[in-house]
Order: C-alpha cells, then sequence, then structure tokens
C-alpha cells in the first residue's frame, strides 16, 4: 500500500467535497468516497491482509486520510446546509409592518378609572372606600348635613325628587345630590375613627350642555378623629395633588360657606401645566388655567360639630375633615377634555384611546 | 354683589394705586368671592362734552326719521361754533342738554369717532345714548339728556363718572350683610387695616308717639318695624346723576326719584325699604300673617293668593304689601311720568324700615316664586339696628333731593331682645386651625369683625348684630382662621389606622370592567332615566316586574320620567347613537345601579338632628328607599372580529353575549348555569337564561343572547345585535374569590375522542354532563370540537357533537384499556341520558 496512492485518494475526496454544490452533491460524494465500497473504504478492508509488521503503518496511513475526508464532508455539510437556512428563511420572511386589528382593543371609561386611580392614593394612606345608595333619604342626603328644611338647594329646581304615594315630593326620598349622605352612613355605621373616600354618581337637574351634565360623579373624603385640624386638611389635600400631578403640586384654600362643614373652604391647585408662571405673563398664556395659574378644585372644610352630633359623634371629643370634588370637571382639565357631553354620551372613539387605567 | 370701586372709596380711605385687581385679590383672601372686576370706560377718550342743542332740521326721504342738529358745546370744539350733528335718535328737543362726542375720541369697543359724511351730510360726531357709553340701562334706550342746569362744555366723562371698576362678588348665603356696599366696606377696610366710615353710624332721631301708627300682631314674624313720613315732594324733582350712575353700577335701573332713593340706600346699608303713598294708605299700617284665600296684586302687576304663613303688611283694606317681598300695587308711588299721563304724582310718603324672618320670608319667596332684591337680603340676614339709619338716611335724601319735609313723628317698634353671645375657649380657633394663633389674636380678630369680648381662658363674645351668622363656637373660629389668612395654614398629615383595602365587591367591580375591557368591549355609563315605553319596545310582558319603576316628581325631559331596571335601555341607545356616528363594530359595556321599588311606596319620615337616630330609626328610612342592585351588561353588533390581511371576519353573535356572562361569572368565582330560555328582548330560540345556585336553589340572575328582531325593529338597532344582562350583586354574593388548585400529574395524557349523534334539540351541555359524570375520577378535561348537522348521514333533525377527552392518572400511566373504559362508561351514561349514540 503506497502512501501516494492513499494521498491520492484523500485527494480526490477532498476536491469531490469542495465541487459539491447542493447537498445532494455532497450526499453522491460522500457516498462515492466514504461509503462502504469506495477507495478508502477498501484499502481499510486491505490492511487486515498485510504481514504484521507493515499493518501498523497502514493503519496509521488510512486512518489519517479518512478522518481528514471525515473532517472535510462535516465542514462542507455544514456550510452548505447555511447556505440553504439562508435561502430558505429569506423566502420565508414577512412584512411585519402588517396591522393586526382583528379583535379591536376595548377600554374602560376615564370617569371609572380617573376615580379609582383617586381612590388608591387615599387606601394607600390607610383610607377605606365606602358606598351607599343612589336614591337616598333626605335625612341623609340634607338633614343630617345641617341642610335644613328651608335650605333652597332642597328645592324642585336643583334636587331631583322621587315621587312619594300621592304622585308629589312627600317620599322624602331624593337622587342623592352629592355623595356626602355616604359620609353620614359611614359615621352611623363605622368605628370611631373614621377614614373614608366616598365615590359615586350623584344627580342634579341641570340641563346637559358643555360644561354641565345632570349625572355626574365626586369623589368625597370624610376623616373623623380625635385632635384632627385643618393643618391636616390642608396636608391631606397637598398630597393627594401630589400623587395626581406630580411632585411640587400643592392647593389653596379660599374661605367659602357649606352648611356641613364650619369653617369652609373653596380648594384650588397650582396649575399642573405652567405652575403658575403663566399669571401676568402675556408671552406665555395656559389654556389649563386661563392663565390664573389656580385650578378650582372643590369645596372642603372641617365637618360641622352638628353633623357630628346628628350622627351621635361626641364634638367635644372628636373633630373631623372632609373635602369632595367632581371627576368629570378633574377628567376635563387633567386630560383636555374640552366638552362635558364627549364623556355622557359613550362614544367608543372618546373612551378607547384612555384605556385599562390612567 | 356689584360693588364700584369709587363708592368703596367713601368708606375706606384706599391708597389711590389701588386698583380693584389689588382689592379682589384682598377680598378673595378674606373670603369674599370676586368674581370679576369689570373696568368701566377703560377704553374710552375724549373728548365727551355737555352740549346744548341750538337747532334741529328733520332730513326727509330717508327710510328712518333723521335729525341734522346744530349743537353748542362752548369751547369744546376749538372753535366756539356750533357743532353740525346728524342724529338718528328723537327723544330730545331744541335746548335740551346732551352728551356730546366729538371727532378724536374713542367710544366704548374701540369705536374711533371721525368727522363723517352721512345722509347727505357731515356729521362732526355723536349726541350719545347710555349705551353708547357703556352706562348700563337707564331705562330710555334713547340718547342721554341732562338736567338744565348742566354747564355747557363740561367735560361728561367726569360728570358721568365713566371710568370706574366694578368688583362683582358671589356672595354666600351666610353673608347677607355683604349684600350691602358697607358690609363689603367693612371687609376691605379689615383687610387693610384701615378705619371704616360706616355710613349707618347717623344721628337718628329718638322714636315718639306722633308718627305714623303701626301695629304689629306678628313679632315673631317682624321683630322691628321703622316708620318714617317725608312731606311735600316735588312732582319735578329728578334722580341726579351720581344716583342713577351709581344704580347703574350696581346693576339696578333707576326708576324715579322717590325709587331710586330706597334702592340705594338699600345697596349701601343693606336694609330693605319700602315707600307708601301716603295718600293711599287708608289707616294703621299693620303686620301679620296673611288670611287663607286672601290675595294681593304685587308691584309686578301679578295678582297673589296668599297663604296662611305668608307674613303681609296692610291698612285697613287689607294685605298693601308681601312683607320683606315686594310691595302691593295699590300704595305704589305715582312717578313724574304717571303724573304726566293724568294721575297725580305722589306728594307725601311713608318709609318702611322693617326686619323680618329670614325663614319666613325665604318660604314666601319660594312659594310665589318671587325672589326680589329685598327677600334675597332678608333671607341671608339683615342688620336689626341699621333700621333706623336706614330710614332716616331715605329721609334725608328725600328732603334733599325732592325738596320734601321731613315729618316729626318717628314709629319704631321692636320687639326685645337681647344681643346673641358665644362662650368659647380661647385656644379653641388654634385647635381647630392646627396653629398656634394665641389669646390676643384671637381676642383682636374677633373686635375686628364687630365682637366685643370678654374673659381670659373662656371667651364671652358678643356678635355684631350685622352678623347673624355667627352662631356657633366653629364660626368664631373660621373668622379668626380666614383673617390670619387660609393661606397661611400649614399642612400636615394627619396618621390615618391601618386601612383594609378594597372589599371583595369593589375588587370584583374593577375586575369585572378590566375583564370586559381585556375582551374588547368599550364601558358606556349611562343616565338611568327611562320612559315606560321601552318596556314595550323591548317585548317585556305586562306583567313583567322589570316594568315596576321609582318615578321621579321633576324629571329633566317629561319622555323619561323613571329610573332604569335595567342597563338595555342606556347600553342600546349608546349602541345606536355610535352605529349612527359611523362606528359599526360595537362591543359595548357598563356596571351599574338598577333601582326596583318596594313592594309597598311609603313616605321616609323626618329623623331629627340633635341626636343619633336609633338603629329602628335608620332602618325605617332604609326600608322605604327602593332596592339598587348593581347590574352589569353588554351589546354588540356588527363584526366582533375584522376581515384584513389575515382572512375574513367574524360577526358579533349570541355567543359573543353568552361568553361575556361567562368571563364575569369567571371574575366572580361563581359557577354559572346557561339553559336555553325566553325572555322579552331576546329572541327566542337565541335566548340563554343564565342561573347559579344560592343556598341549594337555582335562581336566575340573567339573559344573554341575540336580540328580538322586533325589538331590533322597534329601537332601530343594527341586525343581529346581542346583548347581555346579570344581577353582579348575586353572583359577588355566591362567589368564591379564594380558587383551589389542582393537582398536577406528571404522567402522559391518554386522548380519546369520540362523536356523538343526538336530537338537534338537546343541549350540549347536557351531553357534556352525562360525559363528565360517566367518564369519572380519570378525566382531566373534556372539549367540544366539532358540530355538525348532515340530515342525508345523520338523520332528519340529530345533530352530531365530537369531543376531545382527555384522560390522566395521578399515580401511573394509564394503559389503552383503561382510558377506553373510561371512555365508554361516559359515552353509555351519555346514551342513558341524551340518547346519544356513537357515531359510526
Amino acid at each position: 500500500m503506497k502512501p501516494e496512492e492513499i494521498e491520492r485518494m484523500r485527494d480526490g475526496a477532498l476536491a469531490a467535497f469542495a465541487a459539491a454544490d447542493s447537498l445532494d452533491a455532497l450526499q453522491e460524494a460522500k457516498v462515492a468516497h466514504t461509503g462502504g465500497t469506495s477507495p478508502l473504504a477498501l484499502a481499510n478492508r486491505e490492511i487486515g491482509a498485510l504481514p504484521p509488521h507493515a499493518k501498523a503503518a497502514a493503519g496509521k496511513l488510512v486512518g489519517q486520510a479518512r478522518g481528514a475526508v471525515n473532517k472535510a464532508l462535516a465542514a462542507r455539510q455544514e456550510e452548505l446546509e447555511a447556505e440553504r437556512d439562508q435561502r430558505v428563511l429569506v423566502e420565508e420572511a414577512v412584512d411585519v409592518t402588517l396591522p393586526y386589528d382583528r379583535e379591536p382593543a376595548g377600554a374602560r371609561h376615564p370617569l371609572t378609572t380617573l376615580s379609582e386611580r383617586i381612590e388608591d392614593v387615599f387606601v394607600a394612606m390607610g383610607y377605606e372606600v365606602a358606598e351607599g345608595p343612589q336614591v337616598e333619604a333626605e335625612w341623609f342626603n340634607f338633614d343630617a348635613l345641617n341642610i335644613g328644611p328651608d335650605h333652597p338647594a332642597r328645592g324642585e329646581a336643583d334636587t331631583f325628587f322621587v315621587q312619594g304615594p300621592q304622585g308629589g315630593t312627600e317620599s322624602g326620598v331624593v337622587l342623592r345630590t352629592h355623595t356626602s349622605p355616604v359620609q353620614i352612613r359611614s359615621l352611623l355605621g363605622r368605628e370611631l375613627p373614621v377614614y373614608v373616600i366616598c365615590p359615586g354618581r350623584v344627580y342634579r337637574t341641570d340641563e346637559l350642555d358643555a360644561t354641565h351634565t345632570p349625572v355626574f360623579h365626586q369623589v368625597e373624603l370624610l376623616a373623623v378623629d380625635e385632635g384632627l385640624t385643618m393643618a391636616d386638611l390642608k396636608g391631606t389635600l397637598d398630597h393627594m395633588v401630589q400623587s395626581l400631578f406630580g411632585e411640587g403640586m400643592k392647593t389653596r384654600l379660599r374661605p367659602n360657606f357649606f352648611p356641613f362643614t364650619e369653617p369652609s373652604a373653596e380648594m384650588d391647585m397650582v396649575c399642573y401645566v405652567c405652575r403658575g408662571e403663566s399669571v401676568g405673563n402675556p408671552d406665555r398664556p395656559c389654556r389649563t388655567c386661563s392663565s390664573e395659574g389656580w385650578i378650582e378644585l372643590g369645596g372642603c372644610g372641617m365637618v360641622n360639630p352638628k353633623v357630628l352630633a346628628a350622627c351621635g359623634v361626641d364634638p367635644e371629643k372628636y373633630s373631623g375633615f372632609a373635602f369632595g370634588f367632581g371627576i368629570e370637571r378633574m377628567l376635563m382639565f387633567r386630560h383636555n377634555v374640552e366638552d362635558m357631553r364627549d364623556m355622557v354620551e359613550g362614544d367608543v372613539r372618546f373612551t378607547r384611546p384612555f384605556g385599562m387605567e390612567i | 354683589m356689584r360693588v364700584p370701586l369709587s363708592w368703596l372709596r367713601e368708606y375706606v380711605d384706599l391708597p389711590a394705586t389701588e386698583t380693584g385687581r389689588d382689592v379682589q385679590a384682598k377680598l378673595v383672601s378674606a373670603g369674599l368671592e370676586v368674581e370679576t372686576v369689570e373696568p368701566l370706560g377703560a377704553d374710552l377718550k375724549g373728548p365727551l362734552v355737555v352740549g346744548r342743542v341750538l337747532t334741529i332740521e328733520e332730513l326727509e326721504g330717508f327710510k328712518k326719521p333723521i335729525r341734522f342738529c346744530t349743537v353748542d358745546v362752548g369751547t369744546a370744539n376749538g372753535t366756539g361754533e356750533p357743532q353740525e350733528i346728524v342724529c338718528g335718535a328723537r327723544n330730545f328737543a331744541v335746548g335740551d342738554k346732551v352728551v356730546v362726542v366729538l371727532p378724536g375720541a374713542v367710544l366704548p369697543g374701540n369705536f374711533a369717532i371721525a368727522a363723517r359724511k352721512t345722509y347727505g351730510k357731515t356729521s362732526h360726531g355723536m349726541i350719545c345714548s347710555g349705551d353708547e357709553l357703556g352706562m348700563g340701562d337707564d331705562g330710555s334706550h334713547g340718547i342721554i339728556v341732562l338736567p338744565p342746569e348742566t354747564e355747557v362744555g363740561k367735560d361728561a366723562v367726569e360728570l358721568l363718572e365713566l371710568v370706574d371698576e366694578v368688583l362683582d362678588i358671589a356672595v354666600t348665603a351666610n353673608r347677607g350683610d355683604c349684600l350691602s356696599i358697607r358690609g363689603v366696606a367693612r371687609e376691605v377696610a379689615i383687610a387693610y387695616g384701615l378705619p371704616l366710615r360706616d355710613p349707618a353710624l347717623i344721628d337718628v332721631p329718638a322714636p315718639n308717639a306722633f308718627g305714623y301708627p303701626v301695629q304689629v300682631s306678628e313679632p315673631m314674624g317682624c321683630d322691628r318695624f321703622t316708620a318714617r313720613t317725608v312731606t311735600g315732594l316735588s312732582p319735578e324733582a329728578r334722580s341726579p346723576i351720581w344716583l342713577t350712575r351709581r344704580l347703574q353700577k350696581v346693576g339696578m335701573r333707576p326708576i324715579s326719584l322717590a325709587v331710586d332713593i330706597t334702592n340705594y340706600v338699600m345697596m349701601e346699608i343693606g336694609q330693605p325699604l319700602h315707600a307708601y303713598d301716603r295718600s293711599l294708605v287708608q289707616g294703621t299700617i299693620g303686620v301679620r300673617r296673611a288670611g287663607e284665600g286672601e290675595r294681593i296684586v304685587t308691584l309686578d302687576g301679578v295678582t297673589r293668593e296668599l297663604h296662611a304663613e305668608d307674613l303681609v303688611i296692610t291698612d285697613d283694606r287689607g294685605p298693601i304689601g308681601l312683607a320683606g317681598v315686594m310691595g302691593g300695587a295699590n300704595t305704589e308711588i305715582a312717578d313724574h311720568e304717571a303724573a304726566e299721563n293724568g294721575g297725580a304724582s305722589t306728594t307725601d310718603v311713608v318709609i318702611e324700615a322693617a326686619h323680618f324672618d329670614a325663614v319666613s320670608i325665604a318660604r314666601t319667596a319660594r312659594r310665589h316664586k318671587l325672589s326680589s332684591e329685598a327677600s334675597r337680603r332678608f333671607e341671608r340676614g339683615v342688620d336689626p339696628q341699621a333700621a333706623a339709619a336706614a330710614a332716616q338716611r331715605t329721609v334725608d335724601l328725600l328732603v334733599l333731593l325732592a325738596g320734601g319735609t321731613a315729618d316729626a313723628g318717628v314709629t319704631e317698634i321692636i320687639a326685645p331682645s337681647g344681643p346673641h353671645t358665644i362662650s368659647v375657649p380661647a385656644n379653641h380657633p388654634d385647635k381647630v386651625a392646627g396653629v398656634e394663633y394665641g389669646r390676643e389674636t384671637v381676642v383682636r380678630r374677633l373686635q375686628e369683625i364687630g365682637c366685643d369680648v370678654y374673659g381670659q381662658d373662656e371667651l364671652i363674645v358678643t356678635v355684631p348684630s350685622w352678623r347673624p351668622d355667627l352662631a356657633e363656637v366653629n364660626d368664631l373660629a373660621e373668622e379668626v382662621i380666614r383673617l390670619e389668612g387660609y393661606e397661611n395654614l400649614p399642612s400636615t398629615l394627619p396618621k390615618a389606622p391601618s386601612g383594609r383595602g378594597l372589599t371583595h365587591r369593589q375588587r370584583l367591580h374593577r375586575r369585572v370592567g378590566r375583564a370586559l375591557a381585556g375582551s374588547g368591549y368599550v364601558e358606556a355609563p349611562n343616565y338611568p332615566f327611562i320612559g315606560e315605553q321601552v318596556f314595550d319596545q323591548l317585548g317585556l310582558d305586562a306583567d313583567d316586574p322589570a316594568r315596576r319603576v321609582v318615578r321621579l316628581t321633576n324629571p329633566l325631559n317629561d319622555e323619561e320620567p323613571a329610573l332604569r331596571t335595567s342597563l338595555l335601555p342606556g347600553l342600546l341607545a349608546a349602541l345606536r347613537r355610535n352605529d349612527g356616528r359611523g362606528s359599526h363594530d360595537l362591543a359595548l359595556f357598563e356596571t351599574g345601579l338598577v333601582f326596583l321599588p318596594q313592594e309597598e311606596q311609603r313616605v321616609a319620615g323626618h329623623l331629627p338632628v340633635d341626636r343619633r337616630p336609633t338603629e329602628e330609626e335608620i332602618a325605617s328610612l332604609d326600608a322605604v328607599l327602593s332596592a339598587q342592585p348593581r347590574h352589569v351588561a353588554v351589546v354588540l353588533a356588527g363584526a366582533r372580529e375584522q376581515a384584513g390581511w389575515w382572512g375574513k371576519g367574524r360577526p358579533a353573535d349570541w355567543a359573543d353575549a353568552v361568553e361575556a356572562a361567562r368571563a364575569v361569572a369567571r371574575e366572580a368565582g361563581a359557577e354559572l348555569v346557561v339553559r336555553s330560555g325566553q325572555y322579552g328582548p331576546w329572541h327566542p330560540g337565541r335566548c340563554a337564561r343564565l342561573l347559579v345556585v344560592v343556598d341549594g336553589a337555582e335562581r336566575v340572575v340573567g339573559h344573554a343572547g341575540e336580540l328580538h328582531p322586533r325589538v331590533l325593529k322597534a329601537l332601530g338597532l343594527p341586525s343581529r345585535t346581542s346583548a347581555m344582562e346579570l344581577d353582579l350583586d348575586v353572583l359577588e354574593q355566591v362567589g368564591d374569590d379564594t380558587p383551589q388548585a389542582p393537582s398536577i400529574s406528571a404522567f402522559p395524557v391518554a386522548t380519546q375522542d369520540v362523536a356523538l349523534v343526538v336530537d338537534r334539540f338537546v343541549p350540549h351541555a347536557e351531553v357534556e354532563a352525562a360525559l363528565r359524570e360517566g367518564a369519572g375520577e380519570l378525566l382531566e378535561g373534556i372539549r367540544l370540537f366539532d358540530v355538525y348537522e348532515n340530515a342525508e348521514q345523520l338523520g332528519e333533525g340529530r345533530k352530531s357533537l365530537a369531543y376531545a377527552l382527555r384522560f390522566r392518572a395521578g399515580d401511573r400511566t394509564l394503559t389503552v384499556d383503561e382510558a377506553s373504559a373510561a371512555r365508554d362508561a361516559a359515552v353509555a351514561l351519555a346514551g342513558e341520558r341524551t340518547g346519544a349514540v356513537l357515531r359510526g
């Protein structure tokens, strides 16, 4: 067995592999040069017939050649597979920019999600969410809140009355005009101290227009404990606007009058858009606050001791604060809603962009 | 309340540099809501002068009468020559004094005046009306004719006080004192730390026995009545310019001198006044409650049927005024115009300055739907101590301006009452505010608002007569805190006790919303107002309990006087609205309350407010309220899946509606039973009845499916609209929110498919239930993967249901024989229960 012959066989195989331009051609070359009847296989078989002293050298010679051939085959195999994969994957390419709006997304109404967002701020502080009926007894909606029988808000001009047995307003039942009756129910039904947040639907006899709706949503807060002060009210309001509108936000209180709080105040928050910088600055007008620097939020105050007394809470021992504001209004200035009607008509084009949470 | 800055300055020496904006800021901080500051005459530029009309030439041949006038304006035009002016107004004559604007001037609204050709003449300026000068309503709508003594050539800007600022204040219901210049001036004085010149601090003669006779028989309703008489009023006297201008600026229309004076004093001091024509009052003036059936014609010409609680002013004939609200026509004073029309002008008047009970006046005003300047003030509180001064001020002005003579008689009837005092700990304001003001500050602030304060740690505070709203200790605390500045309150956070987070019910409401939105539904909350005809449109039976509604006495829309008992009317209307606006592929949901009246309609009683009501009292109120369960509903129309490059779309149908119900039940952890049903709005063949098991008994909690074609037609809805509605409260009660973990076996699964043929009306749910039961414990899962009907292969009225059954054991690999045995047992039970046979 001549080394030159073995080398020729090896080189023949290497050349055949290199020449194979497809996996099929390589398969043929593989059979021809590594199969049972290939020259190298035959040569390998001949080793057994050699005299013992020649076996080792011949074995080494053939073994090295077969090793080189197999290695070249594997390398070429890998090369050709990579080429094939490349080609196929290119053919399988798609336009990934195609839309897939097969099932259009749903959404929750922003009045719902904004209300939840506000609830969560207070739940995180230890408050609990309290709810109550929307068809409500006048005692809860008015009397217990120190809104006496002659208060103008109790007239049919402001309040929806449920028809009584005689067909008139004698029922003593109304559609609640604010979420404040839930405060009364909380004071009557819960152990002191009471820290609750009361979100919900309320009703007033306003015709629907760009800035009014007869059905709207409020969030009210009530805290009754020993030693609560107006400073605590202010701090709680500041905390809320910071949670909802970002660091550095603050509120301002202006004296006002409500029957159920004394002292009472109107609360404003710094305009979260211009932070007050539009005031007296005609070059930088602010649409959100009309360059006032402040945005009106709602009413607040220290719970009137008469309200505490009506709920059996000792005003000598306990004090409390409360505030309330409209969700619609906040949605309007927080999300640039220009027309109240958009919030009540249920148009999917309005609601969809708000998604699941705001 | 409109407050001219010029008028305020009469009582408070504000620095000359203070603008309306500055005063606004101070008052807002002190608690008066100054809504706007209206600049008067800010863009006005002269020359604007007094002129005397010399000649008037009527120009003919135009569509409307036109006058060519010459007017003497003195030397104001630089030449001294008569000014030639074309004028379209007719309410003036030769010799009248008028206001002339000359070329070069600019009138309000940026209206530049120049000489211009018009009606064939050149007009060198204009003769002005009140409107053109921004003066407000003077009642004439014509040009201004000035008093004859007015000096020609005089600057009219100053004469007519055209440049001013008016603060418009929204006065809260407790601050009746601020419905007067006096009250606002007091707040301004406190805010600036300046002294107040109180217009009510004037000398008043002591009452005597020879004033006009007055008899108050209702001292609870009228605790003070002052009557004064002025005689010999000149019929020629007119309101001077300063008086009419101030009335215009506060928003009142000048009428006649005597009326203008009473209005002026009311605005100044806050005391409503009434002037009776003495010649028309017969006998003693009385104050009493009206008799049932009595009538009065008020000044506005309306005949009013009186109520027994109405407080009236009377003379010998009967009512001559609705006390504190409006005077009667039968004693109305006649002005010069009435006199010119043939009547007699009033020369003698009786002035009434009285104090009436706030609640009584409020009720009368509301009962007669008659809110007047007087009633607004009495309702909110009038200073009883100022009545005599206001009467005196009125008398003084009538003497000064109308040439009258004050009668020496002074009638004053006063029901005895002590001043109101409050005992308050000196540190109470500190405790309310959370700020240490200290006793000295508290006392000083209370004194500033007019209180008398005595005592050390416990203060005895006598509140001023003009602040009847100060009744409780917290009222006093508020005064101190607001004057010290709400803006100076610190910001502290109380430590709330640890809360328990949202309740199960609250979390469920959020989850249901997220689940439905996650499956493509858009939330659409609707008004709960409905008209009862919608029940007919929805095809409800005549005796359907959902037809029993809560009704409103005063609905906004008479077509919708009731409250919903179902969410569908509102939600379907929203679907129709969206469809009409071009959104046709729709899936909407709502969760909200419905209102179900109690069996028996009752009245909620009046509970006391001075103590906690008993549990029985609370329960008695709750028992009257309607039940208000929370429902969830969905409606669908158009495509549920869109067509696109991926292939065809899929229309929304009954199955989506039923699946929405299942999704809600899953969130609630409730087992929902779906049966075929028939109910009002739904297609009778495509309606699912939805049930849950409550205390061992099945209870219907809602329906789902495709709507009835008649309902679609009646409500104008798209074809194949589908809907679902569920009682969420019941689902919440039966739901379990702590799901139990299944045991997960790692042994291999054995799958067996079976196709069963059943009668087409056999529900899948029954077949599946039988398969499940028959298969026993080895069954891991079952899934229906095909349904078809084919008369040729299956026979008429038959259908094939194909199920994939998955078997697995927790402790071993199942053999094929074990799985097959379980399958056979399943098929056998299904055959027994539903007549199902294996498809050959």
